[in-house]
This record gives C-alpha cells, sequence and structure tokens, in this order.
C-alpha cells in the first residue's frame, strides 16, 4: 500500500539530486583512481519484485545521516571520517559449522547475480528512510560454504581498524561490532548483504565495502563493514545487547507495541517528511516475516 | 526616578553606557537561532526536528550554565558589569528553553496531548526535562524589577530554584543519550565546578 502525503517542500530538495550525484561519482571515481588505479564503474543490476514502492530517501539523506559509530556517534562524523577507511584488500571470512569454509575476496562478491532491493531502514531512535540497495541475498553466500545441521545461528564481525576508523579509539562500544540473527532469518530471501547503493559500490559511511540488510529489524542489526561470517551453534553476542541489554534486544524486530524504555517505538519520521507516520509491525514486512517468529513472546524476545 | 537623576548626574550617563554593551550581548545571544534557522533553511539538516530539538535544548544548558558562572565571575574578577547581564542571560535560558518545549510540542509530537502525558510520566528524561521548564517559567514571570520590589527578599529564595532547573536539564540531557556520554558529561562537569565554587563559598564563609 502507498500513502501519498501532500508533498512539502523538503529541505533535502534544494539541492538537487542529480547535481549531488555528479559531484559524489566524480569524487568517487577520483578516490577510486587513487587507490586502486582503476575507475568504479557503477554497479549493474535486477529490478527485484521485493522492492517498496515507497519513494526513496536522495543520496544525500542517505549518506550524510549516518549511525556508524566507528567514525563517531554524532550523525554527520561517518559522513566526515569514513573516507579514511580503506575498502580494497578486502576479504570476508565464512567459517565456524559449515562443510567448506572459506574467505571471499570483495571483487568475488561484486560479481555475485545483483539485485536492486528498496527497503524501508527504520532506526530504533525513531527515524526511518527508503533505501535502493544493490546487493544479494546472504542465503546464496551462505549455501556456498555449505552449513552443517550445528548451525543455529550466524554470527557478523565489523572490521576493527583504529588507525582507519577513528571512532574505535574511545571506547563506546566494545569493538568489533558485533552482529547475529537466527538460522532461519539469515536464509530469509529478504535479508541481503549489500555492496551498492543508488546503483553505485556503498558509500564508505553505508557500510562499505559489504554489509548486512535486514529491513525487518531496526537499523542496527544490519551491520556495516563486514569482515566475519561464523556459523555457530549458540546465539552470538551482539555489541549492543552487549551494552545495554535492557534496551536493545538479541531480535530487535521492529515494533511498536514494545517501547524502547526512554521513547515510544509507536511512530517514526520519515527523513523528508513533515509528520510522523504510525509505525508498521516487522517495519511493514509482517506478511513475509511474521511466521518466523509463530508462538514465540516478542515482549520478551525483544 | 527625576529625583534620582537630579542626586546623581552621573546615574544618567552610565545606563547608556550599558547599554551598548546589553544590546552587543543581546544580539550575541541570538546567534545560536539564527545560526539554526540558516542550517535548517538551506537543507543541511537531514532531520531539522531532531536538529532543532538538539541545538535549543544544548543552548537552553549553555545559558542556564553561563548564567550560573556570572556570580562566580564577579566575585573573583570583582567586575560589576557581568551583573547586569544577568538577567538577560536568565531570560535567554528560558527562551531556547520554550523554543525547546515548543519543538517538542508541535514538530515532534505534533500535538498529540495524550501522547505526551504519557511520556512525561512514563519517561524519567522526559520528567525531569518538563519539570525543569515548569520550575524556570516562575523565575522568567517574576524577573522584572516590579516582581524583585514586590517579592523584596523572597525574591532571591526564589530564584534559587536556578539550581534544581540546572541539575534537572543536565540529568534530562544525560538520560537521554544512547551511548556516548560525553556531552552531557561537559555539562555536569561545568555545572559542579559552578555549584562546588558556591559551596566552597558558604562552608569557607560559615568557618
Amino acid at each position: 500500500m502507498l500513502i501519498k502525503k501532500p508533498a512539502d517542500i523538503q529541505p533535502s530538495e534544494i539541492t538537487p539530486e542529480g547535481v549531488y550525484f555528479n559531484r559524489r561519482q566524480f569524487m568517487l571515481g577520483s578516490a577510486g583512481l587513487l587507490l586502486s588505479g582503476e575507475t568504479l564503474a557503477a554497479l549493474a543490476s535486477k529490478k527485484s519484485p521485493l522492492s517498496t514502492s515507497d519513494k526513496p530517501n536522495s543520496l544525500k539523506d542517505i549518506s550524510s545521516y549516518n549511525n556508524f559509530y566507528e567514525f563517531g556517534t554524532d550523525k554527520s562524523e561517518p559522513a566526515m571520517y569514513a573516507g579514511s577507511l580503506k575498502t580494497r584488500p578486502w576479504n570476508v571470512v565464512v567459517d565456524g559449522e559449515v562443510g567448506k569454509p572459506r574467505s571471499f575476496g570483495i571483487e568475488e562478491l561484486l560479481k555475485q547475480p545483483l539485485e536492486e532491493r528498496i527497503y524501508r531502514l527504520r532506526c530504533v531512535e525513531g527515524w526511518s528512510m527508503v533505501i535502493p540497495w544493490i546487493g544479494f541475498p546472504l542465503s546464496s553466500l551462505l549455501k556456498q560454504v555449505a552449513p552443517n545441521s550445528r548451525a543455529k545461528y550466524v554470527a557478523f564481525e565489523t572490521l576493527q581498524r583504529p588507525s582507519e576508523m577513528p571512532g574505535q579509539r574511545s571506547r563506546v562500544l566494545d569493538w568489533p561490532y558485533r552482529e547475529g540473527l537466527r538460522m532461519d532469518e539469515a536464509m530469509h530471501p529478504l535479508t541481503i548483504l549489500a555492496v551498492g547503493l543508488y546503483n553505485d559500490v556503498l558509500p564508505n559511511q553505508n557500510g562499505a565495502p559489504i554489509r548486512l540488510v535486514v529491513p525487518w529489524k531496526y537499523g542496527f542489526k544490519s551491520i556495516k563493514s563486514i569482515v566475519r561470517i561464523h556459523l555457530q551453534e549458540q546465539m552470538p553476542a551482539t555489541s549492543w545487547n552487549m551494552a545495554n541489554a535492557h534496551e536493545y534486544g538479541f531480535y530487535s524486530n521492529v515494533n511498536p507495541e514494545v517501547d524502547h524504555p526512554r521513547w515510544s517505538q509507536a511512530s517514526e519520521r520519515r527523513i523528508g517528511e513533515f509528520l510522523k507516520r504510525k509505525t508498521l509491525m516487522f517495519n511493514g514486512y509482517g506478511d513475509q516475516v511474521a511466521s518466523l517468529y509463530r508462538g514465540m513472546d516478542l515482549r520478551k524476545n525483544f | 526616578m527625576t529625583t534620582l537623576r537630579m542626586k546623581n548626574p552621573a546615574a544618567a550617563r552610565q545606563p547608556a553606557r550599558f547599554n551598548w554593551l546589553k544590546i552587543a550581548v543581546f544580539v550575541l545571544c541570538l546567534l545560536p537561532l539564527a545560526r539554526a534557522a540558516w542550517i535548517v533553511l538551506s537543507g543541511d539538516a537531514v532531520n531539522p526536528v531532531e536538529f532543532i530539538t538538539r541545538s535549543t535544548g544544548t543552548w537552553t544548558l549553555s545559558f542556564l550554565l553561563i548564567t550560573l558562572a556570572i556570580s562566580p565571575l564577579r566575585q573573583l574578577s570583582g567586575w560589576g558589569w557581568p551583573l547586569r547581564l544577568r538577567r538577560m542571560l536568565g531570560l535567554y535560558a528560558f527562551f531556547y528553553g520554550s523554543l525547546h518545549l515548543s519543538t517538542y510540542v508541535w514538530l515532534d509530537q505534533f500535538f498529540d496531548w495524550p501522547g505526551m502525558l504519557h511520556d512525561i510520566i512514563k519517561r524519567p528524561f522526559i520528567t525531569v526535562g518538563f519539570a525543569a521548564m515548569l520550575l524556570m517559567t516562575p523565575l522568567a514571570i517574576t524577573s522584572t524589577q516590579g516582581w524583585m520590589k514586590r517579592l523584596k527578599r523572597n525574591w532571591g529564595k526564589l530564584h534559587q530554584l536556578v539550581y534544581p532547573v540546572a541539575l534537572l536539564g543536565v540529568l534530562h540531557y544525560w538520560w537521554l543519550v544512547k551511548k556516548d556520554l560525553t556531552q552531557p558529561m561537559f555539562y555536569a562537569v561545568v555545572l559542579a565546578v559552578l555549584l562546588g565554587w558556591r559551596l566552597y563559598r558558604r562552608l569557607r564563609r560559615s568557618s
């Protein structure tokens, strides 16, 4: 269902997107030339039927308002400081309870059949965006390593490199950033690994070169700049849960009925909109994912 | 008034000199608002409501602390002129606090009164923020010469409410932060120094 809102003049629309794109592509292009000696080609992708029809936020919104504590706790800091992160060479180790553990180079991952997935993203802080990710299902990667029957959970880790990630020099969180999914959540067709955004590679502040996207969970579950994926029998420790278990559960499903202790989750402010809108159960992906949690008490397993 | 002026001709000149200082500080105190308006109108704030809430909130705290710094500054330097700015600075704290509260009521909650009442009761950081605003209101109302005269010694007692107001304000900021306490800690440390100085003087005088 597409809910049209009256067209407010959005502050984000004052700079025409085209102008911003050109500047961004020029900058990304020159950065790529300097680092790797090659130009970064736009990512070719297929449109996905799993995309929402909501209007995506501008690249400026998506790339200048980020929570990425490795580069600072203020939302403007990732865009300011993530330039120092070197995303080449980059490997993602996939191991644990699998038949064929191995490491994937980023070049190989970029060659997976890519899809554009326009997803809603709901931050636990009460704001939301619509983001046109480019990526591929996590399940297609996991199938390549042949998980065994003990693989009940998937643990993810972000790069830990304080020399390039200035936020890691302070101990706001216990680095490296960790996240986790249950196996069925990880294998769900909506769960993707994103390598791009708006038909180009991910900006560093959005989790370059590869990040997780789980659209029915709060944004912090979608771990950025992944270097390790570990399949295991036990439920993995996750960063925000370790930092404050009372406020951030393992599941972290978007749920308007379970408040964050300090603020209501009943509504959200879509970036670019003036009025708040009601938050939907599972961020509006309930038809696809509610069955994963049948029989569970979502107040306890929040 | 006329009799006063006749008794002391210098008094007529003196206010004029201080008026310039007052006007300059008055304009200076509006700069944070002008800056915020500029950032919002130029589209630099991706989440304008959050930005306005944050900046009016931190400026409320800043003006509270600046106001509380006036007495120590006077005591340490011996200057008299800072005291003439104190009322205006305190009123600016109230002004930015009112903007902060209006942003919450209008732009954030959009006059959802039951929702706000629920927030005030259930969420401690909102409870203390709201309490701070409530306590600041009588101070703003009684800031005039007329009220000073009417309340006499009680005026000073009443205006000691500025201490709980500042404490609640810092607590409000402390409790709303998700993880990184650097900024609320900065305000807490400054407030501790300003209150510590008063405590030190009181103890020294009584001993």
